[in-house]
């Protein structure tokens, strides 16, 4: 077999997909716009993370969730928690980019008022599930909702989105234990590993690795994808789905502040720094499809 | 005013851990969506009862509260009213998923605290939550209760339940003093006037309102009248009974197994600085630990009991007479 063919065999499944991959690609990049407009409006927030996960909340709310824009909240949704609270700049994004959420709404990041609190909170927002801004406790909620869901007979995913800098909490680490002790299939966790939080890369601050082997460890089923990869991302979901007895996390590699180059990689961009007009043009340039709709993001009536 | 039982009825009677746990356990056939939730002390906490009875609706977190509470929020966000049990001072450990994950988010989910402040007894100061009820207190949307006796922890679990909200509620580790009869109408929100007087209020809740009662007997035979009001509520206090209490007789003691900062004194003088101000005594553990003892050794030494709180009464007399002149 040459290779050409080998790798037309591989991917001869995904077919069907490449068009939806294609819709999350498209969607993963009008939330890194949609975030870091709102970011620049807001004066403050917090890009490097927001960036970081964008093709995973583009999977999660274009696919995976099965979430329908305009329909109430029924108790058996798959629910999705973003444990990492300070994205909630993408959170927002994600909302507004399938519908969910109106744009305007997200524009009004971290404003008196908004419902786009500068954290999610779910008295403004029933989709965030519950509130988060504090790490770890996200993560143990979503624990609570997966034991409260199975207890009720009531058959859903639970999805959490913990940042890699979160895994320092030892609230984590309980919430670990007790998801593999109860066996939870029904629960994901996903870690945003793009290697830096607020002040340093993580391996400088307090190292995660051997972060797979902590979760195995642990009593997980580890999956390790490259984050940005959107069908890496839907696989993984497929096989957490598929996995039981037990809870599923997918280590997620990504790049902090991916999709703008000046940001890429750079702790710098964790949060804290105010977004100059000129550096918010040159990112909306980088990721928009037209002129337009950067002046409409940055001038247009909100 | 329907007083309860004004005599003191002076045989011991549960601990109001147990009491707590065998009212829950029989009238949770009424409240089918309620569970327990459990780090590794059941036995402690009373909830060994109904995790007998219902098996299936008993949550095994392991010694991780931090996870326990913040997981009763998520877990509430499916319907279900969890009832998180563990000891008092482990409440404090995760004081801060009870105010994210619980009250910022507004889940009905119940904290239920054993071993609360001295009467802990002779595991020594680290396991004697005397801060509680002050960082509870303070945290929106939070009501806070603490039941004097069996009978008022009976009606009282059978309220949170029927209640909407979240609610931090103190039992208790001794064996509890009897102070009401089956007559007894405990309400969130409400006090109760349990011994009339007209010279000075003692204000009290949990173990120290049997405290009080000795104290009003200990008074009575020096011709002053004291009323006794049982305080089981402490957010959202009951500032009419109070500002009636100010009013009639003119000073008030407070008395609680807590720090005196941030508790019952704190939110009682809140109340009546607001509304009829009058002289106000503090009995409560004076922003110390404690230590090693047996309960009542412990009440003694750092003067919670009865003799104490009717000194404090004599001062506030005092301070009384002095303003009136």
């Amino acid at each position: 077999m040459n290779a050409t063919t080998h790798l037309s065999q591989l991917t001869a499944h995904l077919a069907p997909q490449s068009a939806l991959i294609e819709t999350l690609s498209v969607r993963a990049r009008d939330i890194r716009r949609i975030a870091l407009a709102a970011i620049y409006h807001a004066g403050s927030g917090h890009p490097g993370g927001s960036l970081s996960c964008a093709e995973l909340l583009a999977a999660l709310y274009g696919a995976e969730l099965g979430l329908e824009a305009g329909q109430p909240l029924k108790a058996d949704r798959n629910r999705f928690v973003l444990s990492k609270g300070h994205a909630a700049p993408a959170l927002y994004a994600a909302w507004a980019a399938f519908g969910l959420m109106e744009p305007g709404v997200a524009l009004t990041l971290r404003k008196l008022g908004s419902k786009a609190q500068g954290h999610p909170h779910v008295l403004d927002c029933s989709l965030a599930e519950t509130s988060t801004g504090s790490l770890g406790q996200g993560f143990s909620a979503a624990i609570g909702m997966a034991m409260g869901l199975r207890h009720r007979k009531l058959d859903a995913r639970v999805y959490a989105m913990l940042g890699d800098g979160e895994l320092q909490e030892g609230e984590v680490w309980e919430g670990a234990m007790c998801a593999a002790h109860h066996r939870l299939s029904n629960l994901c966790a996903i870690v945003d590993y793009n290697k830096l939080q607020s002040d340093d890369r993580n391996a400088a601050i307090m190292g995660l690795e051997p972060l797979p082997q902590k979760w195995r460890a642990f009593g997980w089923h580890a999956i390790e994808i490259q984050g940005h990869d959107i069908a890496a991302i839907l696989a993984s979901f497929a096989e957490a789905r598929a996995t039981a007895p037990g809870p599923t996390v997918i280590i997620a590699h990504t790049t902090k502040g991916k999709g703008v180059a000046y940001m890429e990689d750079q702790p710098l961009w964790h949060g804290s720094v105010k977004l100059s007009r000129e550096q918010i043009e040159t990112a909306l340039t980088a990721l928009a499809t037209n002129d337009q709709t950067v002046k409409e993001l940055l001038d247009g009536s909100r | 005013m329907a007083a309860a039982s004004p005599q003191l009825i002076a045989s011991n009677g549960d601990s109001l851990r147990e009491a707590f746990g065998k009212a829950l356990t029989e009238i949770a056939p009424s409240f089918p969506n309620v569970v327990v939730l459990d780090a590794d002390i059941a036995g402690g906490t009373g909830v060994h009862h109904f995790r007998k009875a219902f098996p299936e609706r008993f949550f095994q977190f392991g010694i991780a509260e931090q996870n326990m509470m913040a997981a009763a929020g998520g877990m509430a966000a499916t319907g279900l009213v969890p009832i998180v049990t563990t000891f008092a001072v482990f409440c404090l450990r995760a004081v801060e998923q009870a105010r994210l994950s619980i009250a910022y988010t507004q889940r009905n989910v119940k904290i239920v605290a054993s071993h609360p402040g001295l009467d802990v007894g002779p595991d020594g100061g680290s396991a004697q939550a005397l801060e509680d009820i002050a960082a509870f207190r303070a945290i929106p949307g939070m009501t806070v209760i603490s039941p004097a006796d069996a009978e008022d922890m009976r009606q009282a679990t059978r309220a949170i339940l029927e209640f909407g909200g979240p609610v931090y509620m103190r039992t208790g580790r001794s064996a509890s003093t009897r102070v009401f009869g089956p007559e007894h109408k405990f309400e969130i929100g409400k006090g109760q006037v349990i011994r009339q007087g007209c010279d000075v209020s003692l204000v009290a809740c949990g173990v120290e309102v049997s405290r009080a009662l000795d104290a009003a007997d200990i008074l009575a035979r020096e011709g002053i009248s004291a009323r006794v009001i049982n305080m089981a509520t402490i957010k959202p206090i009951d500032s009419a009974l109070l500002m009636a209490a100010s009013r009639e007789t003119g000073c008030i003691v407070t008395a609680e197994d807590h720090n005196i900062f941030g508790g019952l004194g704190g939110a009682v003088a809140e109340a009546i600085v607001q509304t009829a101000p009058c002289p106000i005594e503090f009995v409560g553990v004076r922003d110390v630990f404690g230590q090693s003892g047996e309960p009542q050794e412990l009440a003694e030494h750092y003067e919670l009991t009865g003799p104490f709180i009717a000194a404090a009464a004599r001062r506030a007399l005092a301070r009384k007479k002095v303003n009136t002149k």
